[in-house]
């Protein structure tokens, strides 16, 4: 019984905090204390400021393209530490994939600036600091977090599965096409969805790799809340949770479903 | 099995990339860090002056190392860190373990439900969480409203831009980390250990401290390294819910690098972090990921 | 069934698989030491042993999942030693079964056809004789999870069966399998290969399996083969110790050979009263040390001395173990040893039931002691 008020107390620690947001971003007044009546203007503003819906749009964009390719090679690294077990330059290659999982993120910021500053003025390459250069360097730190998630489903596999493929006459290819791909597509998905996740959450990376010209939103929100609260984010949080929420849903429907 | 040629095109894609913009970059910090700091941009001079007239001369400098060593303040934010990150933890580990325990021990058909309502929060922006800890521990702000309103405190508390505030946020933001690993290990927990511990004659809650905890330490460990790892370097937490006398590593690199304009500093904060806080962890996760194969060699056949 | 000839005593015959000289080491571990084996067409071999005796890596060596570290592998006269396992005229069933389960019971089947570069028709017709011969024609559609364990034994055969392989290698194929219908299935197993006439190599640890099944059979231990013969040869003539010893059970006297003639070996043991006489034909020195193994159910027990030629043993009943069909006696000799002897329970009541503590004879014909040098 204590253990239940105790897990009552756990999700009331998680979820106060977010409640209030949502209810106060309907609060007509500007103050978190004071409830000014039932409003929607918040939203209003935030839905025509065009700085917060271009930092949403260019967002979106990043994470999409940055966890493809996050996914793409976080799942060959994968395959790579699972399955070949022997290499030249092995523990180097597991170093630079594990690395990024516990560098805190000013480093990483830091060191992919100051190599995209040396690239610039060596080969000219990358102009500036652009979308190209978010989507570098939120690639590269997902990138270890996507191997995480396949090398645990490939761990798991049955490796004789992709043997019999062999043993009936497929080649290296053919196996990793429609034996191997197939059965580790719903760790490629959480990834995906990890690694997209890491990317249009993330503040630090990209404060140090965007420039003027590219700020994804939340770097538009980190300079807005730093100034204090201001309530049209209370609006933006709840948009975001219920995004989420339905999304959740939906992926429960769809999982519920196939079983 | 595969071919030679077919191993190598598949590990060139990401091999080259990690090289090119993981290993490269700290190679980067480490020249900088030796660098001497300049007006100019980039912020730093070269290590080899070309245009000095005899030849290529040697300008590296060990000045910021220098600097991170006699200055008592980067030391105050390394240990510092290390103690906020510390305590956020073990808050995380005190309310994460009775929940994780909880979910583990409730009826099968909730048990999924329940996880998700501890991850879900992780998959909304974590700035937005932290941000909405403002609202409520500000001094004007809900938390003193309702203890004002309850009698228990007749002046408002500063709470916000203390190092409590950032201890809460901490404690808020990862302890989804912390409860997921617990629950993977307290859900595969063989419940007729306990039921054996009860039979010899052990009451439940010493059963609890000789069966349950021992069982459960990997999945402590884990969570709690998921937990400290990414709290000891965090720079949001610290700058939004944090004072000016909140020293963190992160946010001190965030300072000298965007404040100060500082780079060859930074860059040394960033190398004294990698040395001292990084390899420390990555020993630790690789002793700990080596002794788990073993452990979990002997149980395979 | 007309008994023709076996392939392996006839000279003139061309083994199907050889194995020459291959090896197979594991960093310091050697899995495999040195085997040279032929196994012919239309054969049921079986390699037998103990778990971490080399059985599989010899198997996977001949699917290609593992190269030799020496020594060479012939499959009908070519060398296949570095050819990669999707080049292999040799299919094989895993453990495990290792159906795709992303995949029906005829895509499982058809896999390895489309694989060949097929036509859709020829495949559509191949995947169905396979299923109809395993009888699972219903189940085509079927995803793997969908099925008995029984059932998915058979797809991954009929899966191996329809690219017709010159070689079929079965590992372990009725582990996952419950006793009774492991029973049923064994008996099956060896219809199918009858009537498709491949060659069936298979690996396993269970002996009654290997006895039930196999034309000929392979005792492994330690990365070698110990001895290889039909499964009348295994249990009735062991050539070692370790081999008496793992098939079936034995009853094995240290002594040496006290005299030798045409007509056997006589041996003399400490531990019994007279010399044990035996039909070994191998003139061996006096003074030679020997093993002599006899098995249970040739040890005959009763109250009375024996008659003359036999061999003997005297001591008391320690312990009965009634199975029904069959009681086995373990008798404490003289000498402190325990000895065990079967006897089959003919009768419902037996008058001179023996019973604990009594004194009794056991003997056996000189024909069925058999003389062990290694």
């Amino acid at each position: 019984m204590i253990l239940y008020v105790l897990l009552a107390f756990a999700y009331a620690f998680l979820y106060i905090p977010i409640v209030v947001m949502m209810v106060f971003s309907f609060n007509a007044s500007k103050l978190v204390t004071v409830w000014g009546g039932f409003s929607t203007k918040w939203y209003a503003e935030l839905l025509t400021n065009e700085k917060v819906l271009d930092a949403a749009w260019l967002s979106l964009k990043v994470a999409v393209v940055s966890a493809t390719i996050a996914t793409v090679l976080g799942t060959l690294a994968a395959v790579v530490l699972v399955r070949f077990r022997r290499f030249h330059g092995r523990t180097l290659f597991a170093g630079m994939v594990t690395a990024p999982l516990v560098m805190p993120e000013v480093i990483v910021g830091l060191a992919l600036l100051l190599l995209f500053v040396a690239m610039e003025q060596a080969i000219g390459w990358p102009a500036g600091r652009s979308m190209t250069t978010i989507v570098v360097a939120h690639g590269t730190f997902s990138l270890s977090f996507v191997t995480v998630v396949v090398r645990s489903r490939l761990d798991r596999m049955d490796a004789s599965l992709e043997e019999a493929a062999m043993d009936l006459g497929a080649r290296p290819l053919r196996v990793f096409l429609s034996i191997t791909l197939p059965l580790i597509a719903p760790a490629l998905l959480a990834g995906w969805l990890l690694a997209f996740t890491l990317s249009i959450d993330d503040v630090v990376i990209s404060s140090f790799v965007s420039g003027p010209g590219a700020s994804p939103l939340p770097i538009v929100i980190f300079s807005k809340v730093r100034l204090g609260i201001s309530p049209d984010i209370n609006a933006l949080a709840t948009i975001v949770v219920a995004l989420v929420g339905v999304a959740m849903a939906i992926a429960g429907r769809v999982a519920l479903g196939r079983r | 099995m595969t071919g030679r040629l077919g191993r190598f095109l598949v590990g060139l894609p990401p091999y080259l990339w990690l090289a090119l913009f993981f290993l490269a970059p700290f190679a980067i910090v480490l020249k900088i860090s030796l660098s001497q700091p300049d007006a100019g941009i980039p912020p730093y001079l070269p290590l080899w002056d070309a245009a000095a007239e005899a030849g290529r001369q040697w300008r590296g400098t060990f000045d910021n190392y220098a600097r991170l060593a006699e200055d008592g303040l980067y030391l105050a934010a390394y240990l510092n860190s290390i103690r906020i990150a510390g305590i956020a933890t073990l808050a995380c580990l005190l309310i994460g373990y009775p929940a994780a325990y909880a979910i583990a021990r409730a009826p099968t058909a909730w048990r999924n439900s329940l996880l998700l309502l501890v991850a879900l929060p992780f998959w909304t922006s974590f700035l937005i969480r932290v941000y909405a800890w403002i609202g409520i521990l500000k001094t004007e702000g809900l938390l003193n409203a309702l203890l004002l309103w309850l009698g228990v405190i007749a002046e408002p508390l500063q709470i916000l831009q203390t190092d409590l505030a950032v201890i809460i946020g901490m404690t808020y933001s990862y302890l989804p980390f912390m409860v997921l690993p617990l629950y993977a290990t307290l859900e595969k927990m063989d419940l007729s250990l306990l039921e054996a511990a009860a039979d010899l004659g052990c009451r439940p809650f010493k059963a609890f401290l000789a069966v349950t905890l021992p069982l459960s330490m990997p999945g402590i460990i884990a969570g709690s390294l998921l937990v400290f790892i990414p709290a000891v370097g965090e720079f949001v937490i610290p700058d939004l819910l944090g004072g000016t006398d909140t020293l963190m590593i992160g946010k001190i690199l965030w300072s000298e690098f965007f404040d100060n304009r500082d780079w060859p500093v930074a860059s040394a904060v960033a190398v004294a972090m990698l040395v001292l806080l990084v390899a420390p962890i990555m020993i630790v996760q690789n002793a700990r990921a080596g002794a788990e194969d073993k452990a979990g060699g002997k149980g395979r056949r | 069934m007309t008994v023709a000839p076996a392939p392996w005593t006839d000279p003139a015959s061309v083994p199907l698989i050889r194995f020459d000289g291959v090896s197979k080491r594991f960093g310091d571990v050697v899995a495999v030491d040195r085997v040279d084996l032929a196994i012919h067409k239309g054969e049921f071999f079986s390699l037998l042993g103990a778990s971490g005796c080399g059985k599989t890596t010899l198997l996977r060596m001949l699917a290609g999942f593992e190269a030799p570290s020496d020594g060479r592998i012939l499959i009908d006269g070519a060398d296949v030693t570095a050819v990669p396992p999707y080049e292999r005229p040799v299919n094989m069933m895993f453990q495990s079964y290792a159906l795709f389960p992303h995949m029906t019971v005829a895509g499982n089947i058809a896999f390895g056809l489309k694989q060949d570069g097929l036509a859709r028709p020829v495949i559509a017709a191949k995947v169905k004789a396979v299923l109809d011969l395993v009888q699972m024609g219903k189940f085509a559609d079927r995803k793997p999870h969908q099925l008995s364990g029984g059932q998915r034994q058979r797809v991954a055969l009929a899966r191996c069966l329809a690219k017709e392989p010159k070689v079929l290698l079965l590992d372990e194929p009725l582990g996952a399998l419950d006793k009774k219908l492991r029973q049923q299935t064994q008996l099956e197993l060896v219809n199918i290969q009858d009537r498709v006439g491949v060659t069936f190599v298979m690996v396993t640890h269970d002996q009654e399996e290997a006895m039930t099944m196999s034309s000929r059979i392979g005792v492994m231990n330690a990365g070698r083969i110990q001895q290889v013969g039909t499964p009348v040869e295994i249990y009735e003539y062991p050539q070692s110790r370790y081999v008496a010893d793992f098939i079936g059970a034995a009853n094995m006297f240290e002594g040496t050979v006290s005299s030798a003639s045409s007509a056997g070996v006589v041996v003399a043991c400490p531990e019994l009263a007279h010399d044990l006489t035996t039909a070994h034909a191998d003139p061996l020195a006096g003074g030679h040390p020997v093993t002599v193994m006899v098995r249970p159910e040739k040890m005959s027990i009763g109250r009375d001395a024996p008659a003359d030629g036999f061999n003997w043993a005297r001591g008391t009943v320690a312990d009965i173990a009634y199975l029904g069909d069959v009681s086995i006696y373990h008798v404490r000799l003289d000498s402190g040893r325990k000895v065990e002897a079967l006897q089959a329970n003919l009768r419902h009541t037996e008058r001179h039931k023996l019973t604990w503590d009594d004194p009794v004879f056991l003997s056996w014909h000189p024909a069925d002691a058999l003389v062990l040098t290694r």
